[in-house]
């Protein structure tokens, strides 16, 4: 039973920003549809009681010191920029930005 | 039908709508927290530092990079949702919320979604009048803030024809607390003040938690403003509208104001509002439309696999309330009634920001009703004239305590005080030394103040007699030109007794 759509492929593809061809679409969506099946065999038997789990380690509250540790220099922060100008990243302008 | 520049037919005039809709108001605010690192890194953190000199590997979001989460910043944001009257989890975490943008560069932001560490809370926001209206908090939960983008227009611009922006990372990954309402119903026509002393009552508390400088100038506490029209108080919620990034306290009113006007126009001419996200413009108070909810607002939220659950022990949380320090609200009453300032009074006081001035005043010395004179009175008619707020006048609370000493000793009048303001403000010095500078000390020694009496009495002659023959009330004639004669340094008081004496 398929129940991920080709649409539903391309729409998690285009909010992944990841281009994806025709048949890789068909591809993913039959692999993502094993998936979503095994999940759902997992479902039956987890009851109600077995608590979500976010995380496989059995810790809480891994906390740091609030102490300034130094920063990276600039210029190797600014090696990483495609481009830079003033000591920012220069990047394309975002459609809609003020 | 007219038309804004925003493609909004013509507003209707506030005080109409609100008679005909009933406003509903949600207000998000965000307030970055004043620890020293960032909140997943151990960058420090400060306003004004040159552009990408506080990164870190985990706030540039680059490969294999591990966040840890900041202690005191849990803290802080369990101080806040205290101090809001909100519960605090047993066990929370964070939470992914992906997004593509140059100011995130992760390409997503740690955020509490399903789990945020306080919850159920509300705040009593108090009216310039004095009016109480209770504002429930549905979650106050931590993330981080972004990077700084600034716009770079094309024909200035290095890229040739381009429109670009330039990123400075120092500010992602500053802890933030997002403080989320409830929908704020029952405002009626006060929602745009209800909103306005909300976050000026949730600035006021972080400041006094010292979580955050809060300063609204530098950006520390930005509200996202949601609006809503019903029919009645008793219909549905109507279909709201967010202004983003509202950043003053005035702003704040204005918005709500003009989304009130903005949304009946679209309702009275039989159309819908639409939901969307706006943007707020200082320079006329209107809002216009920003992005459309789209694809783009899926932000597929999944728990951070990076980080292991918060879970504050009830010990650490109950010593944290015994810490938190007297909140604004309290603080008011409770300076209420040691004051003695009636209801109107106190209220003044509060609305003119000296709250502080006469607490520090008092502390000073001066009983509370003297540094209400001074402060509410003659300074605050200075301030109004330097068009200044009264805590930057150039007088300190414990100069006013030291000047209000010298009027109780008996070594100033209240007229020569005025003077003694005027020195200290001019920056002469402290009262005292304003005093001796241009010797203004009451006439105390006698002998001077007895030869003006005298030279008065040989003036007037006819009121002595009046004064000899039992009518006591001509001497104030008498008083007054030896006032005058001592250019006012005399202790009217004393005057009074020589001059009878002198009569006899």
């Amino acid at each position: 039973m398929s129940t991920i759509s080709r649409d539903e492929v391309a729409r998690v593809a285009a909010l992944a920003r990841i281009d994806l061809r025709d048949d890789e679409v068909d591809r993913l969506a039959g692999e993502l549809d094993v998936i979503v099946d095994s999940i759902a065999r997992v479902r039956e038997v987890a009851t109600p009681d077995v608590p979500a789990t976010s995380h496989p380690l059995p810790l809480t509250n891994v906390f740091r010191e609030d102490v300034p540790q130094p920063a990276l220099p600039v210029a190797d922060v600014l090696a990483s920029a495609p481009d830079a100008q003033d000591g920012r990243f220069a990047v394309p302008q975002i459609l809609g930005e003020e | 039908m007219t038309t804004t520049t925003h493609g909004t037919p013509a507003l209707v005039a506030y005080d109409d709508a609100v008679r005909r809709y009933d406003p509903v108001i949600g207000i998000e605010v965000h307030v970055e927290l004043g620890t020293r690192t960032k909140m997943f890194c151990a960058a420090e953190q400060s306003f004004g530092a040159e552009p990408n000199t506080q990164t870190t590997p985990v706030s540039l979001g680059l490969p294999g990079a591990l966040p840890v989460v900041n202690g005191t910043a849990v803290e802080y944001a369990i101080r806040i949702g205290l101090a809001l009257n909100c519960q605090i989890a047993e066990t929370c975490r964070f939470a992914r919320k992906n997004y593509f943008y140059p100011d995130v560069p992760k390409n997503f932001q740690t955020s509490q979604y399903d789990e945020p560490i306080a919850f159920e809370g509300f705040l009593d926001v108090e009216l310039e009048d004095g009016t109480v209206h209770r504002v429930e908090i549905e979650r106050a939960h931590m993330e981080e803030d972004a990077g700084k983008n600034t716009h770079v227009g094309g024909s200035a611009g290095r890229i040739h024809g381009a429109e670009y922006s330039l990123v400075d990372y120092n500010r992602a990954g500053v802890p933030l607390v997002e403080i989320v309402t409830k929908p704020i119903t029952g405002a009626g026509e006060r929602a745009p003040e209800v909103a306005r002393a909300y976050v000026q009552a949730l600035r006021d508390i972080f400041r006094v938690l010292d979580v955050s400088e809060a300063r609204m100038e530098r950006g520390n506490v930005r509200a996202d403003v949601n609006l809503s029209l019903r029919p009645t108080p008793e219909s549905p919620l109507g279909t709201r509208t967010e202004t983003k990034n509202v950043n003053s306290f005035r702003s704040v009113e204005r918005a709500v104001r003009y989304e009130v006007s903005r949304q009946a126009a679209i309702l009275d001419a039989g159309g819908t509002v639409i939901q969307e996200t706006r943007h707020f413009h200082e320079e006329d108070g209107s809002t216009s439309p920003g992005r459309v909810k789209s694809d783009a607002e899926d932000y597929r939220y999944f728990p951070e696999p990076d980080l292991v659950p918060v879970a504050p022990s009830r010990e650490w949380v109950e010593e944290i309330r015994a810490t938190l320090p007297e909140l604004p609200q309290a603080r008011r009453r409770r300076l209420h009634d040691e004051w003695g300032f009636a209801d109107a009074e106190m209220r003044d006081v509060v609305n003119a920001g000296a709250l502080d001035l006469i607490e520090a005043t008092v502390a000073a010395g001066a009983t509370p009703a003297a540094a209400r004179k001074w402060w509410m009175g003659e300074l605050a008619r200075r301030a109004k004239q330097d068009e200044v707020e009264l805590a930057d006048l150039a007088i300190t609370p414990a100069q006013i305590g030291e000047l209000q000493q010298l009027v109780d000793s008996g070594r100033i009048n209240d007229k020569i005080a005025r003077q003694v303001l005027d020195g200290v403000l001019a920056g002469e010095g402290d009262p005292e030394a304003v005093v001796a500078a241009r010797g203004l000390e009451v006439v105390s020694d006698d002998g001077p103040l007895l030869e003006a009496i005298d030279a008065a009495l040989a003036a007037q002659p006819d009121i002595v007699e009046k004064v000899r023959g039992g009518n006591q009330g001509p001497v104030g004639a008498i008083i007054g030109a030896v006032m005058k004669a001592t250019r006012g340094q005399a202790d009217a008081k004393r005057v009074r007794e020589l001059v009878l004496e002198r009569i006899g």
